[in-house]
């Protein structure tokens, strides 16, 4: 298969970018690895509802001939100059491209603390796609704690699923949260947001301290604004924050900036021909995801004009970016909650303490097999980033766990020999 | 104690431990200098395999995997020992034959080993594919993972270690990063590929390789699957090639080999090697292509051009003692060079025949002024 | 509305359905059983962190970007 445009990322930021590219008659292919179109923000499901933004963007992209959404479908690794071999449930197959835009978004940003590992803990953003798909949560109770507007979205969702949310712990300090509250008017659509600042059970200044139970979650420990508090739960959804997704990125080799893909005016990466919008740019919501993937996509055919008419729009999205990431950085609190038999790589469950007395994340996986399992250290790798501040290393295929005989269509064609 | 080590011994590889470990033990005070480059020891398979390629490859392997199977009694749960057994598979009649030869040859040395009909095969590993003629198991052959094995060989009261890069070597003396000079009565040189930094006389080259594992699936099979592929050909080839080498680690995934290339100092995954790699595993495994692989890399091997590892004194450097070269044989043969070279050093009687492995067989290295 | 079968078990859902909301739906939520022993559930819901690994009709994939469909047969314990 062979495209004009590879757009990496159904989200917000591709279908954007797609739906911008898609005038110039370019033939543009938009992957993603979830089932359908919509990212994590915008996730279909049967207890999902969206917005008619959302419905929009998702009906003009059906709607476009030239423009082909490859659901289901992952990368697993760099198959040659512009090809990328990626898989689905029945095939592995090469992709080659002539421009690339990367859309791969963000993660949950998971930090291991007493009791992660039982089921029942999920994370923020983890809860709300896990009912988005159909998990019932009705008649449950339910904690969230952690960090930022996604709290707040998952606790709109559990409720409005027949949840009961019974707190929602911020681990930002109140006058920041106060002071971020204060700035959405300058983003009128995002005044929606403020709205769960009111639920009763809302804390700042508050994070998980451990989680309880005998196989599965009973209850929390919340350290509320310095008090240990019990409650007893069903389940708890526990995310701070987002991290971008670069392992793509890092792998094709674009400049990585400040954790995130370095771009230019025009969303070009450092590479030749390969463009990056929305989270894995920084992360900023889904308005800034939206006018990033319309400027990708318009530079990506050439279409500067009208790319340079939305840089405003832009700006305005990346004011309110800073705003967010400024009100809701972690403190340091945060980072220690983990003990040391606390399991920080979930994949080889292995204990804070078998890592913590190495000089780096190399040395520490070599020894302890902390991040040799199936996720590659996506969690315990992020995790150990924001603890001891170790580097993650540039990825290598395959990417993510992909079927052996998909591997082998990396010896199929000539040009992935070059 | 630094200053007063008796023995250097430059690189906490598999064999610079294994070194450490045998002059310990004699009393010996050790200091180990590793500069925390890539290495064999960290990317390898950590196979025990006797080979049998010649007579001195023989007795060195068929050595060190006892040494191995008596260490294991000690060794920590993490170095995962197993005595799983190598089988090799002869895919057509030809195989057959020189399994049948190096059947007879590893009796006549007294090793454990059976040949397997197809039928035997099959009863002994169901997850092959119809039509191969049989095979050879060995016994004794095993696995282990072997960076915490080096761990395990340098944890000792007379070993220290120490992150260093050495840049120079005067005999018994070696420079350091910093400019200072460290000297010992005698100093080992266990670098693996990075020998040749120091000593570019040593006729070393990097032989790359390729490594995929999968995610868990306990019970598919249960000894070290090798082909005889492996002797006939990739073995002796000068091109890059590939040959099935499947082993089950006690993890319960699937770790998948072997490729060789040389002439690349380039750790990245090539793909186009790492298809080539598994395609021939599938051949041989066809159930392989529907497990997930989770992860892929690379080592390099530090390969000279008999295929035997240079154990000795350097006939030119008084004071530098060779422990280099041992291609993909590190892991197993890392007990029998070091008590080779050991007993070298301390002028006592080697358990095997040293001289095939002296470094002075090379002219280059005869001749280095 | 699919049905599918659930470690032996059958189990219809409503379309849309993804096999790690099924896992709920049929059973205790849990997913796979860790290296040490631990019963796991899927944790980030977005093809991340590998925890609701299940196997489906023979391949182990991830429950949480897997839609259910009529036939399928999911098993969360070897």
């Amino acid at each position: 298969m062979k495209v004009d445009i590879l757009i990496i990322g159904a989200g917000p930021a591709g279908m954007a970018a797609a739906l911008a590219a898609a005038p110039s008659g370019a033939r543009i292919a938009v992957l993603d690895d979830n089932p359908a179109a919509g990212g994590q923000i915008w996730r279909d499901g049967p207890q999902a509802h969206l917005p008619p933004l959302a419905r929009d963007y998702r009906q003009r992209l059906e709607a476009q001939a030239n423009i082909e959404h490859l659901p289901a479908t992952r990368v697993v690794a760099l198959a040659g100059p512009k090809a990328l071999l990626v898989e689905d449930p029945e095939q592995g197959r090469v992709i080659e491209y002539d421009r690339l835009i990367l859309c791969t978004g963000a993660r949950e940003l998971l930090l291991p603390f007493p009791g992660w590992t039982l089921p029942g803990v999920t994370g923020a953003g983890g809860l709300q796609a896990l009912i988005k798909g159909g998990m019932p949560v009705a008649g449950e109770r339910i904690v969230i704690a952690g960090s930022g507007p996604l709290l707040l979205a998952s606790a709109a969702t559990a409720r409005d699923n027949g949840a009961t949310v019974l707190n929602i712990a911020e681990q930002a300090p109140w006058s920041k949260v106060a002071g971020f509250a204060a700035q959405l008017p300058r983003w009128p659509h995002k005044l929606l947001q403020s709205f769960g600042l009111f639920h009763p059970g809302y804390r700042a200044n508050s994070h998980v301290f451990e989680a309880l139970g005998e196989g599965r979650l009973e209850a929390v420990r919340l350290n509320i604004g310095g008090q240990l508090r019990e409650v007893a739960c069903e389940r708890l959804a526990c995310g701070f924050g987002l991290i971008p997704n670069l392992q793509l990125g890092q792998a094709l080799g674009c400049h990585i900036d400040n954790g995130a893909i370095a771009v230019d005016a025009w969303q070009a990466t450092s590479l030749a021909d390969h463009y990056a919008a929305g989270e894995s740019t920084g992360f900023g919501g889904s308005e800034k995801a939206l006018v990033e993937g319309a400027i990708a996509g318009h530079a990506a055919v050439g279409e500067r004009n009208a790319a340079q008419r939305l840089w405003p729009q832009r700006q305005r999205w990346h004011g309110f970016a800073t705003a967010l990431n400024a009100a809701f950085a972690l403190r340091d609190e945060v980072k220690h909650l983990a003990r040391p038999d606390t399991l920080i790589c979930r994949c080889e469950d292995v204990p804070l303490a078998a890592v913590a007395d190495h000089q780096g994340w190399s040395q520490a996986k070599m020894a302890s097999r902390c991040g040799m399992g199936a996720c590659q250290g996506r969690i315990c790798g992020g995790a150990a980033q924001a603890l001891f501040g170790w580097q993650p290393p540039v990825p290598r295929p395959p990417f993510s766990p992909a079927r052996i005989d998909t591997l082998l269509q990396l010896g199929a064609d000539a040009h992935s020999q070059a | 104690m630094s200053d007063g080590a008796d023995v250097i011994v430059i690189g906490a590889g598999i064999v610079g431990a294994a070194c450490a470990h045998e002059l310990a033990r004699r009393g010996q005070r050790v200091l180990v200098l590793d500069a925390g480059l890539r290495a064999a020891t960290a990317a390898g398979m950590g196979h025990l395999i006797v080979l049998d390629d010649n007579p001195a490859e023989l007795a060195l392997s068929q050595y060190s995997v006892q040494r191995w199977r008596d260490w294991s009694r000690d060794m920590p749960d993490d170095c995962a020992y197993r005595q799983n057994g190598t089988l090799w598979l002869a895919a057509n009649a030809e195989e057959m034959a020189v399994a049948e030869a190096k059947y007879q040859v590893l009796r006549e040395h007294g090793l454990d080993c059976e040949l397997l009909g197809a039928g035997a095969l099959r009863d002994a590993e169901p997850e092959l594919r119809d039509g191969l003629h049989g095979g050879l198991r060995v016994t004794g052959d095993g696995i282990l993972y072997a960076p915490n094995a080096a761990r395990w060989l340098l944890d000792h009261p007379l070993i220290e270690q120490r992150r260093a890069r050495v840049i120079e070597i005067d005999g018994s003396r070696v420079r350091l990063e910093d400019g200072g000079w460290l000297g010992a009565q005698a100093v080992i040189l266990a670098g693996g590929t990075h020998v040749t930094e120091l000593c570019p006389e040593l006729p070393i080259e990097p032989k790359k390789g390729h490594l995929l594992i999968t995610d868990r699936y306990p019970g598919r099979i249960s000894h070290t699957l090798v082909e005889l592929g492996y002797v006939t050909s990739a073995h002796n080839a000068s091109g890059p090639s590939t040959a099935a080498n499947i082993q089950p680690r006690p993890t319960g995934q699937l770790f998948i080999g072997a490729s060789r290339q040389f002439g690349s100092s380039d750790p990245a995954v090539e793909p186009w090697m790492l298809a080539k790699m598994l395609q021939r595993a599938v051949d041989y495994m066809p159930g392989l292509a529907r497990l997930n692989g989770i992860r892929a890399w690379t080592g390099f091997r530090a390969a000279g051009p008999d295929g035997l590892p240079l154990l000795g004194e350097h006939p030119q450097r008084p004071g530098l003692w060779l422990a280099v070269g041992h291609e993909g044989l590190g892991v197993t043969t890392a007990p029998g060079s070091a008590d080779l070279l050991v007993a070298q050093l301390l002028g006592e009687t080697a358990p095997l025949a040293p001289e095939p492995y002296l470094p002075q067989r090379f002219p280059g290295v005869r001749a280095h002024a | 509305m699919p049905e599918l079968t659930l470690d032996g078990r059958p189990l219809l859902v409503a379309p849309g359905t993804t096999v790690a909301a099924a896992l709920l739906l049929g059973g205790d939520g849990t997913s796979r059983t860790s290296v040490s022993g631990q019963r796991r559930a899927p944790v980030c819901g977005m093809g991340i962190c590998q925890e609701c690994r299940v196997t489906i009709d023979g391949q182990r994939r991830l429950a949480c970007q897997t839609l259910c469909r009529d036939g399928m047969r999911v098993e969360s314990r070897p």
